[in-house]
């Protein structure tokens, strides 16, 4: 900065960015929001030309840009693939440190699900280990209709 | 290798609406592209970058590109993110046209979207001006625009009526237009009688908020007149994007769109646009522009639009129809906005613009406008340009 | 493609919080630098391409904060957001496409500014993921345990890059964490997500930076140093990061490929003198390497425990302290640049790579480096 401003007391604004948003979350994940928080059941879509079942459900195929018709049942269950636990209080996260995160890679699936571990001791976290959807009481259809998945025993 | 001229070969765009809930963003976009490689005639693998833009504010979502990869078809493809504001589509155009011309890549799909349904618009723009400077003041988009408006007339001794009969001719077009979001008519009257917003802007005068995408396919001279018998040739483009501070612009002239379209004017030797270009998709996001910045287009001299306007010339069957489509205030996903204007001229040069054909298309302009009083040019012509692009 | 060059290049110091300079201000110095560097004035840049994010920044269309410090006003201007390297990409084509013989290229951000994990969070899709509370760290977190689990890679390994990196800063002035510390700093300082410890971490800085591109027929006209453009590639994988292999960068694998080929580089490993990569966490530096071929699948933990990558070895990383020692987003990609031109030019000083013919320069979008920039330059046309 300019020698001459050297000795203005730099000033600073505080702010936050109001902007409200509500987003559609399309037919698509309305169907699979559905299925979790009226059936506890968890879907994909498999695509016709490649075969893939995607979980989260794609409307469209990403490789081969096709509509996925088909709506398949994944397993609750499934493989972890790889997790992290964040111990530092980071301001994302919903609840107090220490929170565990995974990708789950669900029985019947191509694709993995990103979402909370629970009830597991991190001296237990293993990739490759089994892990179970443990379902959410009070569901809203909404990804913390799973609350977290959970070792299988 | 570089220094191609480029062409649009194909373009898609959604049945723009105020809400679409059936679909998220990236559903969205996927509708557009898919739309624009049929019309193409060209399927996702044949695409070998993407140029992708809308305002991130108005979806909330940041590395929006990175997140739109599985509608837009940029899986484990290029792909590059522009965005400029209320510019963002023409920019978006503008940036294929020199990624292709670069000869780097034989085909570029563009894409420029928006959900407008899915923020607060005003309370998204609002941050667009400087925080220590603008921002406690600025009362949203139109405010800044009905200051344009109230520049000019006090000049020229204009009033809301010529606005008005701006926004009957945009509403009138939009009717031929199958993807346009408003397709009812209104009348002067109508829009006089309609809610004030902001002196002289009533609420018939300006832009809806649009949930909307549209895509166009750019190629490089070696491939395009494989890809299709009637290219759209990208001739020139030009940007001014003048201002940063609200008290900085000229209210009632907008320097930006003289200064860009007086460069293209003068890389080709237009002299007399009116008798040499045979239409325009002008960014007009509310009436009155359209009486304003017409002058600034150099078509006729200052103070002399309303008169050029209740003429009837940029009516379909005019002399210089502007708006075929309808234009902004029949429609405006404001990330994909700019680029539905260059996409509308692409299917008035190549004949495909059906109900809202214009006929003897040779020479036609696409606007941008958006940020603060800024603005960007595409000159698109049939033939392909014989002149050096510099 | 035909040649062109960086002509000049400038940036600002890497601070943790330039409480005195706005992002034009800082806009405003880079530029300076580079059109000294370059022996220029604005009136002899063409067109300017400016990168930002809106996020970041927090203000809708960002580009606009800095048009008129960018020289913008009555010239042809766009924007990119994304990384610096994207922006150069862009400002490259322009170039490239016969429309202008010179781009000026800004990147900035201050991410003092604002409250990054709250920032990164927004990156998450906000249907299916947004709510689970991750961010920029966790997310790479997952990545580094996926790495670590399939390469085999140590937590020593990876401390060692943050003890390479933060030295290497202490030879660099404009670096923010210059530091001499040892791996067992690393391993001991607190735990953020496992297993990125904090000195595994890069912080998040305010900077800028800035460079400018010429055609080859004006690269003569100016008396800043060329350095030639070789090669450049980018390249998107999938978004979802169950999509991936965390494990692997595959985009980055073909954007090298591309970028390699372009510069008619055949064995990369063998004939790259110098690499910028973008180290936003320990573990990228050692998986960018690998992925771009520059070291064998699996083995950059194991190289550099060997003593690999370090100034001095054959192949130097990061000889500025890389992204550990200064992390301003966005403007990151851009600053890679500027220091492989500045190791092409033997203008890096203390930190200089003794004959570098060849440079590679890296930039990241997107999480768990989804999207990858690749530049390759060279010191000779």
């Amino acid at each position: 900065m300019h020698d001459t401003l050297a000795d203005v007391e730099p000033l600073v604004y505080k702010s936050q960015i109001n902007v409200p948003y509500k987003w559609w979350a399309g037919e698509t994940a309305s169907r699979f929001f559905i299925a979790l928080r009226d059936e506890k059941k968890i879907l994909g879509t498999r695509c016709a030309c490649c075969g893939r079942v995607y979980v989260p459900p794609r409307k469209v195929c990403p490789s081969c840009f096709t509509e996925n018709t088909d709506w398949v049942t994944v397993s609750d269950q499934g493989v972890l693939l790889t997790y992290t636990v964040a111990r530092r209080q980071l301001a994302a996260l919903p609840g107090k440190a220490p929170a565990f995160f995974g990708l789950v890679k669900l029985d019947g699936a191509d694709t993995a699900l990103l979402h909370h571990l629970g009830e597991v001791e991190e001296a237990e976290l293993r990739i490759g280990m089994r892990v179970k959807a443990e379902f959410a009481a009070n569901r809203k259809g909404t990804i913390r209709d799973i609350a977290y998945f959970k070792p299988v025993q | 290798m570089g220094g191609k001229r480029v062409a649009i070969v194909g373009t898609g765009q959604t049945y723009h609406k105020s809400h679409r809930p059936d679909v998220n963003g990236q559903e969205l976009i996927n509708e557009a592209v898919r739309a624009a490689l049929q019309d193409a005639e060209l399927k996702i693998a044949d695409i070998d970058v993407i140029v992708i833009g809308n305002m991130d504010h108005f979806e909330g979502i940041n590395y929006v590109d990175c997140w739109s990869v599985d509608g837009s078809g940029g899986f484990m493809k290029p792909v590059i993110k522009l965005t400029t504001g209320g510019t963002t589509g023409s920019t978006l155009a503008i940036g294929g046209y020199h990624i292709v011309a670069s000869g780097l890549f034989d085909k570029a799909l563009v894409i420029g979207w928006e959900k407008n349904s899915e923020s607060d618009t005003t309370g998204a723009i609002t941050t667009a001006f400087d925080a220590v400077w603008d921002r406690l003041v600025f009362a949203g988009a139109i405010s800044g625009l009905a200051a344009e408006a109230q520049g000019y007339m006090a000049r020229y001794g204009a009033t809301d009526r010529d606005g008005a009969r701006v926004a009957v001719r945009d509403r009138k077009h939009a009717c031929n237009n199958p993807h346009a979001q408003l397709r009812k008519e209104v009348t002067v009257e109508q829009v006089l009688a309609s809610p004030m917003l902001s002196d002289p802007i009533h609420l018939l005068d300006v832009c809806p908020r649009t949930d909307g995408a549209c895509a166009v396919i750019m190629a490089s001279e070696d491939h395009a007149e494989k890809i299709t018998a009637t290219p759209d040739w990208i001739w020139a483009t030009a940007s001014r994007h003048t201002y940063t501070y609200l008290g900085d612009a000229s209210y009632g002239r907008l320097d930006s769109l003289a200064e860009a379209s007086q460069e293209i004017y003068a890389k080709f030797g237009i002299k007399e646009p009116t008798k040499q270009i045979d239409v325009i998709e002008l960014y007009q996001p509310y009436s009155f522009a359209g009486i304003m910045w017409i002058e600034d287009l150099g078509l006729i001299p200052h103070g002399k639009g309303p008169e050029y306007v209740w003429s009837g010339a940029t009516d379909m069957g005019g002399a210089l129809p502007i708006n075929p489509s309808g234009g902004v205030i029949a429609c405006n996903p404001i990330g994909a906005t700019g680029l539905i204007r260059c996409a509308e001229i692409a299917l008035q040069i190549t004949g495909k613009a059906g109900a809202r054909q214009v006929p003897d298309v040779n020479l036609a302009i696409s606007t941008g406008f958006g940020g603060c009083f800024w603005s960007d040019v595409i000159l698109h012509g049939k033939r392909k340009p014989d002149v050096p692009r510099k | 493609m035909e040649p062109t060059a960086i002509i000049g290049v400038g940036m600002t110091s890497i601070e943790a919080n330039k409480v005195r300079d706005t992002f034009a201000d800082m806009v405003w110095e880079a530029v300076g630098k580079a059109l000294g560097d370059a022996g220029m004035t604005i009136d002899d840049i063409d067109n300017v391409v400016t990168t930002s994010n809106d996020f970041w920044d927090g203000r809708t269309i960002s580009c606009m904060a800095v048009g008129d410090a960018s020289g913008a006003r009555h010239k042809n201007v766009s924007c990119v957001e994304g990384d610096g390297t994207f922006g150069a990409f862009y400002g490259l084509t322009r170039i490239l496409s016969g429309a202008y013989g010179t781009t000026l290229v800004t990147a900035h951000s201050k991410g003092s500014e604002s409250a990054s994990s709250l920032i990164t969070n927004a990156a998450f899709d906000p249907i299916y993921a947004r709510a689970l509370g991750m961010d920029m760290i966790t997310a790479s977190a997952l990545q580094a345990t996926a790495y670590q689990h399939r390469t085999g890679t140590t937590a020593e390994q990876m401390a060692m890059v943050s003890v390479k990196n933060h030295g290497n800063a202490m030879a660099n002035p404009l670096a923010q964490l210059p530091m001499d510390i040892a791996v067992d700093d690393v391993l001991q300082s607190d735990m953020i997500a496992d297993p990125l410890h904090k000195l595994d971490c890069s912080p998040v800085s305010d900077g800028c930076c800035a460079i400018v591109i010429a055609s080859e027929s004006r690269v003569s006209k100016y008396p800043g140093k060329p350095v030639w453009i070789a090669g450049v590639s980018f390249c998107s994988d999938a978004y979802f990061l169950g999509d991936r292999d965390l494990s692997r960068a595959r985009s980055l694998s073909s954007a090298a490929q591309r970028a390699f080929a372009m510069a008619g580089i055949a064995n990369p490993a063998a004939e790259i003198n110098v690499a910028e990569v973008y180290d936003a966490f320990t573990y990228q530096e050692l998986m960018w390497l690998e992925a771009m071929g520059l070291c064998e699948d699996g083995k950059a933990g194991v190289r550099l425990a060997e003593g690999d990558f370090h100034i001095g070895a054959r192949l130097p990383v990061n000889p500025s302290g890389g992204l550990l020692s200064g992390h301003p987003v966005i403007a990151a990609g851009l600053i890679r640049i500027a220091e492989v031109v500045k190791q092409l030019r033997g203008e890096a000083g203390a930190y200089q790579t003794p004959g570098a013919r060849l440079g590679v320069a890296q930039g990241v979008n997107g999480l768990c480096g989804q999207s990858h920039c690749v530049w390759v330059l060279r010191r000779d046309k």
